[in-house]
């Protein structure tokens, strides 16, 4: 199989209500930020392109037409789209690159959830027949897994406290974080449940914004002469989606997809998680099988600031740029999607 | 560099007005069960699923890959949501066939659908937008101006469209899986029928339906079942923006680049003459001509020709039949439109297409478009590797 590397990333800075930008002005300048990191010109200097974005966080159908509109898409360009994470959007260029179809690709992920009560408009996300009618939104469920957890004694609420005080404070020394500072676990034990047993600071903010990355087989890397990382593996499951019918308390998907992606064939040094509630870190550092040498979230992670349809990408690009930094050697990404962390994506990447 | 792949298996949903006897699952279970039976296997040789519809507006289900992954056999699996709005059918079938083409997995179970029932595609494409201009005009009422731009540039005589509709809808009689079954139907129906969006009268638009439609995709040395293997020869997809400067959107540039692409793959060089049959995503009637020409079937502002000759016409015994399932306008689950034009293209070659059968089909074309005519997806299958 080709080796494949990352070799551009950015983000936009995560806010609550980014106003009257609309989808085209959030890519563009993650678009000019990676075509600038590695000399291109515009998304024609790639040979295809991928995106991620979901219609109802804008509330219309083919949201992501217009983000073809930021691509300057003439000539016409190779391009494709997923209504998920745009993590699953860089799942689908790997594969193509390895088809020999393609030796780069553009990725980027978009959204704007502002408008719209997010929790309430991904409660239509469940089952249409037995769940979707309850409008059981995303924190009630987190709620009830969190329950779980803490019943099972497996964690306190000191232990959430903990994951959501080292994110405030790594997000300090990141300028795109929306949540920041110095609050200990004590500080934050003190604050109302906001639906028990989940604080605010348990729950990921909404925020609105944009990420794109750029990867390459690494002889195109090369040609390029650009640092890059190489991504050593990725790999992606599923599992049932009745919270009823799983183990909450555990993400047997990503492990799944970790020994897969062959998390654990060599050291790690950081790991980037998508956890939108302090308790699933817990989890899925379980699940990833973490010690604690591995610097988790070291960005803050998505409690510090959760751009939808983009995050998942945005922990790969933050692992990329980790090790092309030299802050790290070989990293692991994480990437989750659905109710309770049902989906999740794994990709392990490495130093040149 | 790419390995080859083939497709195995195609079940297909009866496509219908209205399926209120099954839920959403269950309709994707009928085209998914008929498809992994026409492989000769089960959920457990599958690898990984790939799924695609159109917007999620069309059934109010965000993002069904979630809710549909327990009765798609998903659990535990790699799944992917394809979205590349009316071309996504076809694209969801290229985006399967690269994870065996990659050498990642030997085979894949891929299925589309749309439930349009259970909501109104007209709405669902018309929301108000903060940002631009509303269009209350569905489908249709965009695509009219751009065909009387097409019937101007080509001199073409009115009836084309007319010609079209009922060859199609006589091709979907030959289909038991088609909506609509029009097997008497005249051209002076579909004249007298309502005009909906001057020159498109309502004979000469698709109906709007419930259905599914599935394939199995395996690896070469993963092949299945009792019935010939469909080589995929070629794949490609092309996007543009919706308007640009100078933008031809009766001939677009992206289905051109699109069909050059995937011709060169397949090593076609005359498609009417190397092809014995297509599959092209004619969703309102004077698309046929619209497509023969920008397909390379006809030159410049020739292709209604073919269509008033029988060209395009299996009961005409043409010599390039184009849509012998019934295509688009007997049959629109418009997020499987696509990928039944692929399917119908695999059914051809494998000489398992029934009455609308091509006799000694050897090479097909499967075309899928969407959005304001500026996504194409296309794939060519083959009786043989090459």
């Amino acid at each position: 199989m080709r080796d494949i590397a990352v070799v551009a990333f950015s983000q936009s800075a995560c806010v609550a209500d980014i106003g009257a930008v609309n989808e085209v002005e959030l890519i563009m300048p993650q678009l000019q930020a990676v075509y600038a990191q590695v000399g291109l010109s515009s998304a024609q200097d790639v040979d295809f392109v991928c995106s991620g974005s979901c219609d109802y966080l804008q509330g219309a159908a083919f949201a992501f037409v217009a983000g073809v509109d930021a691509l300057g898409a003439v000539p016409p360009l190779k391009e494709s789209h997923v209504e998920m994470d745009a993590a699953w959007a860089l799942y689908e260029a790997v594969l193509k690159i390895r088809t020999g179809h393609a030796d780069s690709a553009l990725l980027y992920g978009f959204g704007k959830s502002s408008p719209g009560e997010l929790p309430a408009v991904l409660s239509q996300r469940l089952d249409p027949y037995y769940l979707a009618p309850l409008w059981l939104d995303t924190v009630s469920l987190a709620a009830l897994q969190a329950r779980m957890l803490l019943d099972s004694g497996s964690i306190t609420e000191s232990d959430m406290a903990a994951v959501v005080s080292r994110s405030r404070q790594n997000a300090q020394a990141n300028p795109l974080a929306q949540l920041a500072g110095d609050i200990g676990v004590a500080a934050l034990l003190q604050d109302d449940y906001l639906l028990a047993p989940l604080r605010r600071g348990d729950c990921a903010p909404v925020s609105d914004g944009a990420a794109a990355m750029i990867i390459a087989t690494v002889e195109q890397a090369r040609r390029w002469g650009v640092p890059y990382a190489r991504l050593t593996g990725i790999d992606q499951r599923i599992e049932s989606h009745n919270p009823c019918m799983r183990d909450l308390t555990d993400s047997v998907s990503t492990r799944q997809a970790a020994a897969a992606a062959g998390v654990h064939e060599a050291a790690l040094d950081v790991a980037e998680i998508y956890a939108p509630f302090s308790h699933q870190e817990i989890i899925l550092t379980r699940a990833l099988g973490l010690d604690e040498a591995i610097a988790v979230n070291p960005s803050g992670g998505v409690l510090a600031g959760n751009l939808m349809m983009a995050s998942g990408l945005a922990r790969v690009g933050e692992v990329f740029q980790r090790i092309v930094n030299g802050d790290a050697r070989r990293g692991v990404a994480h990437a989750t999607s659905g109710p309770c962390l049902q989906h999740n994506l794994v990709a392990v990447l490495e130093g040149a | 560099m790419a390995e080859w792949a083939a497709v195995v298996g195609i079940g297909q949903t009866r496509y219908k007005t209205r399926r209120s006897d099954v839920s959403i699952a269950g309709l994707l279970r009928e085209a998914v069960d008929r498809a992994l039976a026409d492989a000769g296997v089960g959920f457990d040789d599958i690898d990984a699923v790939v799924i695609g519809k159109a917007p999620d507006m069309f059934e109010g289900v965000i993002m069904p890959e979630s809710y549909l992954a327990d009765a798609l056999g998903a659990s535990g699996k790699p799944m992917l949501r394809v979205h590349t709005a009316g071309s996504v059918g076809g694209s969801t079938a290229i985006v399967a066939a690269s994870h065996v083409q990659s050498g990642t997995f030997k085979r894949v179970l891929t299925v589309t659908y749309e439930k349009q029932s259970e909501s109104n595609a007209m709405w669902a494409l018309s929301t108000p937008q903060p940002f631009s201009v509303h269009l209350n005009a569905g489908a249709g009422g965009y695509f009219a101006p751009i065909i009387r731009e097409y019937i101007r540039r080509a001199n073409a005589p009115e009836g084309v469209g007319i010609r079209v509709a009922v060859k199609d809808r006589r091709h979907g009689a030959r289909n038991p899986l088609a909506h609509l079954q029009l097997p008497d139907i005249t051209e002076q129906e579909v004249r007298d029928s309502m005009m909906l969006w001057d020159p498109l009268r309502f004979l000469e638009a698709c109906p709007s339906s419930d259905g599914a439609c599935a394939m199995v995709i395996a690896a070469a040395d993963s092949i299945s079942g009792n019935k010939p293997p469909a080589w995929i020869r070629g794949v490609a997809m092309r996007s543009e923006p919706t308007m640009y400067a100078g933008r031809d959107e009766v001939s677009p540039q992206a289905g051109r680049d699109c069909a050059t692409d995937v011709y060169a793959q397949a090593g076609i060089t005359d498609p009417r003459r190397d092809f014995d049959c297509a599959e092209v995503y004619v969703p309102f009637s004077w698309y046929e001509p619209m497509w023969l020409e920008n397909l390379g079937f006809a030159s410049p502002g020739e292709g209604w020709k073919l269509t008033l000759d029988g060209a395009t016409s299996l009961d005409d015994g043409g010599d390039i039949p184009w849509n012998c399932s019934g295509g688009v306008l007997s049959s629109n689950p418009i997020g499987a439109s696509g990928m039944i034009r692929f399917a119908e293209a695999a059914r051809q070659v494998r000489g398992d297409a029934g009455a609308h059968q091509v006799e000694n089909a050897r090479l097909a074309l499967g075309h899928a478009y969407g959005g304001g005519a500026q996504f194409f997806s296309m794939w060519v299958v083959g009786a043989d590797k090459n």
